[in-house]
Formats: structure tokens, sequence, C-alpha cells
């Protein structure tokens, strides 16, 4: 097993490395010289620029400001934001919890709908049920979510006036930042009023942004309990006189599982890149919206750092994901 | 009167629905097993031997429509059943041995799992008692080192030993009636004895019926009381073994046995049965053989045969074959 | 069956002469499998509309996209309070047609799948082809970079590449087109990987088919079914991506008709004028769902698997 997760690891290195150098290569991309998308807007004078050159190390050659770049991103170094001065990692240190709330609550929801539906829709198969959960998950995969959350704006924060527009917590509240979630801070700090506030702001967020997972994770569960349902150790299963809640829930559902863990890990990717969207929608305090605003502002730093960091969070997760497989599946936990 | 057999299904039918049509697999069998006997079951491939034993155990899926005169299980009406209820029978009375080892056990649960899963449904088994009933199963069964191979995963074992794991499961609560579907068929030669010999073992241990389905003449001429021949959905012919082997009486029958080797000594070819087993769209009239019968005549062509008494048995031919040993000096 | 190895009876008894049933033309059968698939059908049948409009925008739309009435600023569709029948679905913020714009949108979006699509899959099919031909250190390099745009999220790395190349309807499709390169030349790959060592592809090499000829000749043909699946769905992709950058205001600039800038633009009329936000996502949704629908159809009606 820990040969396998070794492996699994020595191969992302690579992957990590290309994409360092892609980040790196990011700002020397953007029009404009990088001194100039440096110190931003304003013209300096020339000798000033060679100094700030050489001070940079730009004058170096390519491959040793790539291991400069390097060596900085292994210490957390990711530069510092053009328009606030602010390190570029702490910066998305401190935006990045309000993203992984969302993220994690709209995959939690993903999950809970989609799982149930999609074994549901495969045990009835060819039934009423079975075809509006195919349709609704093919509506829902091809949702701009875009769309889909103003839409829910209009209708439960415009027409209803049951959920706030935007942002993540009521005015009428403070919460200390411990943790940085605010479900948890609200609840830390004894704050029920605050707490419920904070669900109010985030569900529809959470469901703006778990429509596409939740999608795929019904089809997903769905196909794999068809293909497990025809499997010869179901009809061993049956013959051995269990009852079907049995049959389905453990023995067809286990064997299932393996591939939907890995679908439903796959999707992070998918919930970061669709946060840059709802949060953009929800004015939510996260990540996205502030990668969106570094392009506005043409804080290119930011951009950079944001970008590997995201990118090194979705390698991360997908790894984990590699090996809860193995973890899962016991052909490849014992193997070797 | 005779005592009650043990299995008793009269005029039983099985038709699976699909996009091409419904299609009669098993087409107004009878089959009776006594209790203690072994039975063998044999034909061609889609023949309606696995379908059979699958209506039996009541595994079919939702395409396939059950209909019988009589399904009888011990004195019980299994048609008559609800669902909860005939679980109750399945795995314990009733227990079925696949041809598949390698894909009939879990992949995700251990051996130990998979045993005691059983033994506590039907057995209300737990605890220390459970686990060692499942080691004395797995030693009864031939597996060496039964504590240990508790925890391993069908995937560490080969076919040979995944096959003793079923049949451990499958007798794990004492079964009246053991249904084994071309038990060693996907396993290497030499282990296919010892796997047979594993079965009959049990059998004779145990005093449990045996319904053995096989392609395989010699296995049944060695282990079976009683041969049941199935051609297209129907049974052809039978009767007990020695008398069958002696002198079969379906022409079908007489084929089968001269396609075995021994048989077939001094004859410069193997015969064969020219053509195959009808399908979905291709039945033809008269008696579903008659197009590779070697005796077919006008009659057979347009007239479909019963099951007819011969001697000890039924076969359903209308001219069925004489005491001479079939196809004797006929050289091919 | 002459010389028997085992004591039994065959699986199959040997036929004297298998039943010989011409099998049909597989475009005939992959019509047939198709046309039972009502959700393909009825996918089809709207992307055919929705080409039909586009294509002839001109004469459909009932007014020039980009004209601005004065006089009609914000009105309603017809069949609300105050709606005209000038402006059947109603009128934007500044008194253009709504239908007229979605209508030339639906040009703009046929025209962004269809040029990504060709865009992405050229680039895919080549390099997929380049991988799995030579394999070794050229297939590292390659799927390696690969690997390396997949692990960034496609609609995070869609946006970093129009901030690159700056905001614009062009840029826009090329950043997507950029995205889902990776998705082709994995199909890609894979298909020439199992077609090289099949009898047929060593047949045509040693008859001394050059390695050009044999992989657009030989290989490409037999996965080509898999690329059409992929296609399709590029499409739904390639709308929806560029949709989404145009709403971040990274796609088409005001006033182009697209459909993602469209909602951009009128986020402030949420509340007073909802149809101005509902049309444009409405006809992006439509349009996506029907190349999803198409697409999940041919995959069925093509996947050998799951044919009956
Ligand atoms: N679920 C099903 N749906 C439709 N047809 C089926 C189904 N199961 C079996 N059949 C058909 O029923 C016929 C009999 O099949 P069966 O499996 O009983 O044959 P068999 O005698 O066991 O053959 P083999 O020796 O190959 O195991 C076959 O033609 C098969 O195609
Ligand atoms: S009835 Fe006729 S065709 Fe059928 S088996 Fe007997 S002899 Fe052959
Ligand atoms: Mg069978």
């Amino acid at each position: 097993m820990l040969r396998f997760i070794l492996t699994r690891v020595s191969l992302v290195i690579p992957t990590f490395l290309g994409v360092t150098f892609l980040t790196f290569l990011l700002i020397r991309l953007v029009p404009g010289d990088p001194i100039e998308v440096r110190v931003g807007e304003r013209g300096i004078p020339p000798e000033r620029l060679l100094e700030l050159r050489h001070e940079l190390g730009l004058d170096r050659p390519l491959w040793h400001q790539f291991l400069d770049y390097i060596g900085g991103v292994l210490q957390g170094d990711l530069g510092v934001s053009l328009v606030t001065r602010n390190s570029v990692f702490s910066e998305f240190v401190t935006l990045f919890p309000a993203t992984l709330e969302l993220a994690a609550l709209a995959m939690l929801f993903a999950t809970v709908v989609g799982l149930p539906a999609g074994i549901i829709a495969a045990v009835r198969r060819g039934s009423i049920f079975d075809h509006g959960v195919m349709g609704i998950s093919l509506t829902g995969y091809s949702m701009p979510i875009f769309w889909w959350g103003l839409l829910l704006i209009l209708f439960f924060s415009v027409g209803l006036g049951w959920t706030p527009v935007s942002g993540r917590l009521d005015l009428l509240y403070y919460v200390e930042p411990v943790t940085g979630f605010m479900l948890i801070d609200t609840l830390m700090a004894g704050e029920y009023g605050a707490f419920w506030s904070a669900l109010h702001h985030l569900i529809l967020p959470m469901i703006v942004l778990g429509t596409v997972p939740l999608a795929v994770v019904a089809r997903m569960t769905r196909s794999a309990m068809l293909e497990v349902l025809g499997e010869d150790y179901i009809r061993t299963a049956k013959a051995k006189g269990l009852a079907g809640k049995r049959v389905i829930g453990m023995h067809a559902l286990r064997n299932a599982l393996i591939p939907v863990v890995t679908v439903i890990g796959l999707q992070v990717g998918t919930l970061l890149g669709g946060a840059i969207l709802t949060e953009t929608i929800f004015s939510w305090p996260g990540v996205g919206k502030w990668l969106i605003e570094s392009i506005n502002r043409r804080d290119y730093p930011a951009l950079q750092g944001g970008v590997l960091l995201i990118a090194t969070t979705v390698m991360t997760v997908n790894l984990l994901v590699d090996v809860l497989y193995g973890v899962l599946n016991p052909r490849i936990r014992h193997s070797r | 009167m005779p005592a009650m057999p043990l299995l008793d299904i009269k005029n039983l039918s099985v038709e699976f629905t699909t996009r091409a049509g419904t299609f009669r697999a098993v087409d107004g069998i009878d089959l009776t097993v006594d209790e203690g006997e072994v039975v063998g079951i044999v034909g061609e491939s889609g023949s309606g031997k696995s379908v059979t034993s699958l209506a039996v155990m009541g595994l079919l899926g939702s395409n396939g429509t059950v209909v019988a005169d009589r399904m009888h299980f011990g004195g019980k009406d299994l048609l008559a059943m609800s669902p909860s209820q005939r679980r109750k029978i399945t795995g314990k009375d009733v227990a079925m041995v696949f041809q598949e080892p390698m894909t009939s056990l879990n992949p995700c649960f251990t051996v130990g799992f998979q045993i005691m899963e059983t033994l506590k449904v039907h057995e209300g088994l737990s605890g220390k008692a459970l686990r060692n009933r499942a080691i004395e199963l797995l030693e009864q069964v031939g597996i060496p080192a039964p504590e240990s191979r508790l925890s391993a995963f069908p995937h560490q074992l080969s076919g040979g030993m995944n096959q003793r794991v079923m049949i451990a499961i499958a007798i794990a609560c004492n079964p009246r009636l053991l249904v084994a579907d071309e038990p060693t068929t996907a396993l290497d030669v030499t282990i296919q004895k010892q796997i047979l010999d594993l079965l009959v073992r049990l059998q004779k241990e145990r005093g449990m019926a045996l319904i053995l389905i096989t392609h395989d003449m010699g296995v049944v001429a060695e282990t079976a009381q009683r041969v049941v021949v199935m051609y297209a959905g129907q049974v052809a012919e039978t009767r007990p073994v020695d008398a069958l082997f002696k002198a079969p009486r379906h022409p079908y029958t007489g084929a089968l046995l001269d396609a075995l080797p021994e048989r077939a000594l001094g004859k410069r070819r193997l015969p064969t049965i020219p053509g195959v087993v009808p399908g979905i769209g291709d039945r033809p009239q008269g008696c579903l053989f008659n197009p590779r019968c070697r005796f077919a005549n006008d009659r057979c062509r347009i007239e479909r045969p019963a099951l007819f008494d011969v001697d000890a048995g039924k076969a359903r031919c209308f001219y069925p074959l004489a005491d001479a040993p079939v196809g004797a000096g006929e050289v091919l | 069956m002459t010389t028997p190895t085992t004591t039994g009876v065959p699986e199959t008894l040997p036929a004297a002469s298998p039943p010989v049933s011409q099998p049909p033309h597989p475009l005939v059968e992959f019509w047939y499998h198709f046309r039972q698939n009502k959700g393909a059908m009825a996918g089809l049948a709207v992307i055919l509309l929705i080409a039909v409009v586009a294509l002839f925008a001109e004469l459909v739309a009932p007014h020039d996209p980009n004209i601005q009435y004065r006089d009609a600023i914000l009105v309603p569709p017809v069949w609300q309070e105050g709606g005209r029948w000038a402006f059947l679905l109603g009128t934007d913020d500044i008194g253009r047609d709504m239908l007229s714009r979605l209508i030339f949108g639906a040009r703009l979006s046929m025209m962004i799948g269809l040029i990504v699509v060709t865009l992405s899959l050229a680039v895919g099919l080549a390099l997929g082809m380049i991988a799995g031909f030579f394999g070794g250190v050229t297939d590292a390099l390659v799927m390696r970079l690969m690997d390396i745009l997949l692990s960034l999220p496609s609609l995070l790395l869609a946006v970093v590449v129009a901030a690159i190349l700056g905001p614009g309807l062009v840029n826009a499709m090329l950043a997507v087109s950029i995205v889902v390169i990776p998705h082709y030349a994995r199909l890609t790959r894979a298909a020439v990987m199992a077609e090289t060592n099949k009898d047929y592809v060593v047949a045509s090499r040693v008859a001394g088919a050059g390695p050009l000829r044999l992989m657009l000749v030989v290989i490409l043909p037999n996965c080509v079914a898999p690329l059409i699946v992929q296609a399709t769905l590029g499409f739904s992709t390639a709308i929806l991506d560029a949709a989404a950058l145009g709403f971040l205001g990274l796609g088409a600039q005001p006033p182009t008709p697209e459909w993602g800038t469209m909602l951009a633009s009128s986020l402030q009329f949420l509340q007073r004028a909802p149809w101005v936000v509902t049309w444009p996502g409405v006809a992006i949704l439509v349009t996506v769902l029907a190349f999803n629908l198409l697409g999940d159809g041919l995959r069925d009606a093509l996947d050998p698997k799951l044919k009956r």
C-alpha cells in the first residue's frame, strides 16, 4: 500500500513542476514588461528599470529564474499583490476557507442527492423515476451556472425574500475568523443567530455550485450500479437468500462506489472552476472572485500565485482520490 | 404410494421478454428430485439448463416469467410463496454453486465475511460460534490453513480455491438440495476432478440431493443416478443412468453418447451432430430435433412428439432407438 | 473436433453449414439504433433548427440586432402587460430587440462551437497520433503536457488564457480550444495504441505503408466513433465556456450579441426586467442540452458494447 502511494506521488511531481513552469511563464506571457507588470502602471526611469531587473534577477538566464521561482514557491513565497502590497500567499490563505466551505457544502449536496437518485434510478431502470433522474441530471449538466444562479436569486431572494442575495453573513453579526469556515466559527463563538445567517447565505451558492457535480454523480452512480447489478456476485448474493436491500445497499453499492468516489473526487476541479462564477454572482469573498478581480485590476502576481495554489489543491485532491481508490478496491490494495 | 419427492416440478416454462420479442427458453419441463438423489442434467449450450436451475432458485431477472403447473419443494409451493418467505429457503434449504468461481464472489468482501453472512442471516449465529463454523466449513471443503483464509479476498485465491469457497457457502446451512451449474467448466482439468470428488463426497456425507448440470457425459456416468437430457428447452430423454448409457432411446442422446471419445474408438472421426440448437426465431415445425436427426421422416417434420414412456423412463421421440449400439458399423 | 481433449459434449456441436445472414450496412444499423433514442432525435432537431436560424439570421431576425429603438426601452415580452408585437421577446435596456439579438447570438454560438471543435480536434488528433504512434519519450512528453493542462480546472485555465491573450471573442475561442485539446489527444492516443498492434495495421505496415499514410488511412477511420461523440459533446463545452468567459467580461465584448455577454450587461436589470436575463440563459441551456442529448445518443448508438 505504501508503495502504491509512493508511486502515485512520484507520478504527480512532474505534473506539479510543469504547472509551476506554466505559471512561471504566465507573467512573462502577459502583454507588457514583467517589471512594468510588477510595479504597475506608473512609468519609471530607465536606469531604475535596469536596477530593478537586476534586483529581481530578470537579467539571469530563464532556467535560473525558474529555479529561483521554484525556490520561492517551496517556501510559500508567491510574490506580492500589486494592489494591496500583501503577500499573495497570505491573501490566498485568508480567502481560501470561504471557497472551501462553499465547495465542500456543494459536494455534500451533490452527493447526498445524487447518490440515492442514481441508485434508485438504476434499480428501477426504465421507470418514470429513472427517466426523470436522467432528464433532470442532463439538464443540470448542461446548465450555464452563472445564469442558474441569477434565476435562483430572482426567484428565492428577490421574489420570495427567503434567502439573502450576496455575501457570507448578515451585517448584523460579526464573528472573529478562527478557522475561516463561517459555519464553524459561528458555532465556536456560540452565535447561533449568526450560524443560521451563515447557513442561509450558503444555500443558494451551494445549490448553484453543486448542480453540475450533482448531475455527474447521479449519472455515474446509475451507470456504475447498472453495471454492477449485472455481475455474477450479485446473483450469488441473491442465491444466499439475502434481502433486496442488503443485496443493493451492500453488495452492489460497495462495488459501485469505487468508480463513483473517483468521479466525486475529480469533480473538485469542476467545483473550483465553478467557484469563479458562483462567487462572482453571489459576491462570495473567496478565491474565485479574488482571481477575477485580480485579472480586472491587472494584478498578475496575484493571478499567478492563485492559479498555482488552486492547481496544487486540485492535484492534491486527485492524489488523495487515487489513494482512496486503492483503499476502496481490494484488488489494488493488496497488489504486491 | 411412493414417498413425496423433495423437488417436484410439473410443466415448468420460462419466457424472456426481449426487444426482439418473447423467447421461451424452457418449455414445459417436468423435473423431480428425491431426497438424497443425484440427478444429472446434460445438453448443449443454450438448451435451458441454467435457466431451469435459476427458476428453481427464484433468481431469474425481471424479464423472465416463470409458469408451472406445480413447483413444490419439501412439500411447499414455491410459486405461492411471498418473496421473503422464499428467501428463507433460498441459500438455506436450496443452495447453488455457479460456473464462474472468479466472478461469483464479491471482490470487495473477504471470503470469511461472505461465508459468515449466510450463516448470520439463516442460522442467526454470531461471534465466536460464527467464526468457528466458518473455519469448520472451509476445512470441510478442503481449504488448507482455513483460519488465515478467512481474511483473504477472492482475487487472492485461485479459481479452484474460490470454487471451494462457493461450495462452502452453499453447504453452510446444510441444504437439502444443492444445485451445481457446471461447477467445473471454468477450472483446469486437474482441479475439475478434485472439485467433483468434493461435491460427491459432501453429497454422500450429508445425504443431500444434488442436481449436477454439466456438459460432461463422463461425469454424469460416474456420479448421477438419473439423467435428464435437455434439448431446446425441453426434456428429450430422462432415465436412470445405467439404462441410458447402455441403450439411449432418443436419437439426440445417442448422438451425445457417440460424441464420447471412448465410444468413438475405432472410428476415424469423432461423430458430431450437424446443426445447432434452435434459437429465438428458428424453431422448426414438428420434432424440434428433426433438422439434425438422422432418423427424421415426414411425420417428424409435421407432428411434435410428446414424452413417451420407454423402459425405465421417458423419451420425446416417435421412433425410440432400439437396443443395438447406436451408429455401430457406420463409418463417416 | 478431430482430436478430442476431454470427455465431453462440445459447447456447441459444430454446424454443418453455419447460418449466413447478411449483416446490415453499419450506417443503416447506426441509424436504426439512433432513431430509437427519442432524446437524441429531439436534440438533433433542435440543433438543426438553431443551425438554420443561425445561417439565415438576417432573414429570420425581425430587427437589426444593434439598432436601438429609443422609444422602446425595456419593453416586456409580448404576452406581458405593455408588450408589443414588434418585439416578441421584449427589448433590452437600450431598446434593442431581444429576439433578434438571440438569433444573431445563435450564429455566434454555433460559430464558436464549430471553430473551437475544429481547432481543438485538429491539434488534439495530431498530438494524440504522434504520442500513440511514436511512443517513448515523445509520448511521455506530450501526455505530461496534457496532464498539466488537465490538472487545472477547465474554466480557470480558460480564464487564465483569456487573461493572457486579452479579452475578446477570438481570444476566448482560442482559450476554450486549448482547454479541451487534452481530451481529444487522450482519446486518439488510446485508440491509436489499441489499433497499432492489430493484424490489419501490421499487415499494412508490412505491405510498406508509410507512417503518415498508416495513421490517416488505416488507423484513423477506426477511432472515428469516439471522436465523433467527443466532438459533439465538445460543442456544448465550447458554447458553455465561451458564454462563461463572456459573462465574466473576458469573452466577446458588448455590443456583440453573444449570449453570455448579453447576460453580463443585463445584470442590473435583474429585478426590473427579468426577461433580459432569462432569454440568453434559456438559449444557452437549450443549445447545450441539445448537443449533450445528441452526444449521448451518438455514444449509445456507436458503442458496440451497449448495442443490444
Ligand atoms: N436473461 C435472459 N434474457 C433473455 N434470454 C436469456 C436470458 N437468460 C438466458 N437466456 C436464453 O435462454 C437460453 C437458454 O440459456 P441457458 O443459459 O439456460 O443455457 P444452458 O443450457 O445453461 O447453456 P450453457 O451450457 O452454455 O450454460 C439461451 O438461448 C439464452 O440466450
Ligand atoms: S421424433 Fe423423429 S426427428 Fe424427432 S428425434 Fe425422433 S426420430 Fe428424430
Ligand atoms: Mg448454463
